[in-house]
């Protein structure tokens, strides 16, 4: 067992004896399901008012379902992941194994791969599991399931960057709840330059501000369109936060 | 094995090493003694490759603490001052874990867990959450950690604190056997742990080294005097001003005890058996005569006092007894 495998089991072990991820997976999982039914509902209401007026219905699951509730899960990732990731750096600190962990004859780059892939392994079980919605509903439906793959593509690119963004707030403090809002205002923050970018309009600032929010990157994906640059987005912000948190972690102990 | 070259550490403007030096030959224990904030554990976490040096070179087992830190940390048991334990886990979840983080992986991990576990008398509790242990155990987990990869370096921060006396003394033992196949620093201000179980002591107060020597060594450099302290059954008015005129005697204190004097006497003489004889010849009733050597502690408290700007000579060895000027 390599040690960035160690950690990752480490890791996994304390998220299962502590109540944090089935408490987070709970709820991520009610909201989900809530949503998708009541999405599904809409559909099936809508479906019966075409076939009042049209005596016949074709209605589209993929937009009215999936887009709607892939769209939604960004808000409820957006609150719950920073929960997830709080605890990575912040209680190795307040605890003091942070100096153990860094005296151990391992990298920086191998603990902070180690963390990051041990919340990443949580967050596709829980992103797994609602693939149960899509299951279902191909049972009694049928669906265009190609936008269904790459909203999942974009859902699981969205939730490492996420992710990355949490492991990097909760390097820089030894408190847990503030390495919550760190990760959590981080994002808001991002999420907000979409809007910015769109009133600063088709200028080159504006573009570029548009660029860095992640949902317009996201909404392609989610609408079945894969262009590289929308990949190169995800990947190049998870490196760069990973990078980051890298580099956080090694001045702690200039300090 | 460990060589500390000129090292200094600066927080800001706060200096909490300075221009520390001295080095740990193979299988030797060295105590690392001083004050709280003295910056015993700012050398240690700099040994670890914990923090790097402002200043000065560490080298550790022949590699530089600055340059290539995996081979030092390979190298290197350490236990902090808060042992460094996962609550979550169980004692042996824990270890495994630590085994796994530094390369060791089946039959050999087993195994060092399995001596570990026995020689830290975990066996009872290798099957419990650690958050569910008291301090002592907690310590002893912290300890199979640092042995477990059999390091030629041992660097324990305060490795006694929080156990009860018999395990002390276990501890003491284990790091004795250490001692000759394991290089090992521990810092205490527990002084009798210092005399105890090390060859050398390093004494470090502000920041600075204030002595490096054996224990026996140090205490024998630091005597200003030799003194004696004598028991007499029926002491006479003049035994005080008889003792004085003894050659070699510069000073005669009495004691609260009852016949019970304390004598002051030229440094490298032995003036014991001079006094036996006085008061044999008198008749005085000989009851207790003995040598006072001063311990480790009076020397501990000595220098580190003087560091505070106090005069040596008003520091009183804390064995003297309560006495004044007969």
């Amino acid at each position: 067992m390599t040690p960035v495998q160690a950690i990752i089991a480490k890791e996994l072990r304390s998220y299962f004896v502590s109540p944090v991820v089935y408490v987070v997976g709970s709820v991520f999982l009610l909201i989900v399901g809530l949503l998708a039914y009541l999405y599904v509902v809409f559909a099936g209401a809508q479906a019966i008012q075409l076939m009042q007026l049209q005596g016949s219905a074709q209605i589209n699951l993929n937009d009215l379902v999936f887009r709607n509730l892939f769209s939604s899960i960004r808000f409820i990732l957006l609150i719950i992941l920073p929960i997830l990731t709080m605890r990575l750096f912040a209680e190795e600190r307040k605890l003091r194994t942070f100096e153990f962990l860094l005296t151990s004859p391992i990298g920086i780059n191998e603990i902070v791969a180690g963390k990051f892939m041990s919340v990443f392994l949580v967050f596709l079980g829980l992103v797994g599991l609602t693939g149960l919605l899509p299951l279902v509903l191909a049972l009694f439906s049928s669906f265009d399931w190609y936008p269904v793959l790459t909203g999942y593509l974009g859902l699981i690119l969205l939730g490492a960057l996420f992710l990355s963004v949490g492991v990097l707030a909760s390097a820089l403090t030894e408190n847990q709840i503030v390495a919550a809002f760190v990760s959590f205002g981080l994002l808001l923050v991002l999420w907000l330059f979409s809007g910015v970018g769109s009133l600063l309009g088709d200028t080159a600032i504006g573009q570029t501000i548009s660029y860095l929010s992640f949902m317009e990157h996201y909404d392609h994906l989610v609408r079945g369109l894969v262009d590289t640059k929308d990949l190169v987005y995800f990947v190049s912000g998870l490196a760069l936060m990973l990078f980051l948190s890298h580099r956080v972690v090694d001045s702690t102990r200039w300090k | 094995m460990i060589e500390v070259q000129q090292i200094t550490k600066r927080y800001g403007h706060h200096t909490a090493i300075d221009r520390v030096s001295f080095s740990v030959a193979k299988g030797e224990v060295l105590a690392f003694l001083g004050p709280n904030g003295a910056g015993k554990t700012t050398t240690m976490r700099i040994l670890t490759c914990f923090m790097p040096a402002t200043e000065g070179k560490a080298l550790v087992a022949g590699f530089d603490c600055a340059d290539q830190p995996l081979e030092v940390k390979r190298r290197i048991g350490y236990l902090p001052e808060t042992p460094p334990v996962y609550l979550e886990l169980t004692v042996t979840e824990y270890l495994q874990f630590v085994g796994r983080l530094r390369g060791l992986s089946g039959k050999i991990l087993t195994m060092s867990m399995q001596r570990e576990i026995e020689r830290l008398g975990l066996g009872t509790v290798q099957h419990r959450l650690i958050g569910n242990l008291s301090r002592g155990y907690r310590q002893r987990v912290g300890l199979a950690q640092a042995l477990l990869h059999d390091p030629q370096i041992l660097i324990l921060d305060e490795p006694t604190v929080g156990l009860d006396p018999k395990q002390i003394i276990e501890i003491r033992e284990l790091i004795k056997n250490l001692a000759g196949s394991h290089s090992v620093i521990l810092s205490t201000h527990i002084l009798p742990e210092a005399t105890a179980v090390c060859q050398r002591v390093v004494i470090i107060s502000s920041g600075r080294i204030v002595a490096e020597d054996t224990p026996e060594q140090l205490s024998a450099r630091l005597r200003q005097s030799e003194k004696i302290s004598l028991t007499l059954k029926s002491p006479a008015p003049d035994t005080g001003q008889l003792l004085k005129s003894v050659q070699g005697v510069q000073n005669v204190f009495t004691s609260d005890a009852p016949g019970t004097f304390l004598l002051e006497c030229e440094l490298g003489r032995d003036a014991r058996e001079e006094v036996a004889r006085l008061a044999v010849t008198k008749g005085w009733g000989l009851v207790e005569l003995k040598a006072i050597s001063m311990t480790l502690e009076d020397v501990f408290l000595r220098l580190t006092r003087t560091e505070e700007g106090r005069p040596q000579d008003t520091v009183v060895a804390t064995t003297e007894p309560a006495g004044r000027p007969a």
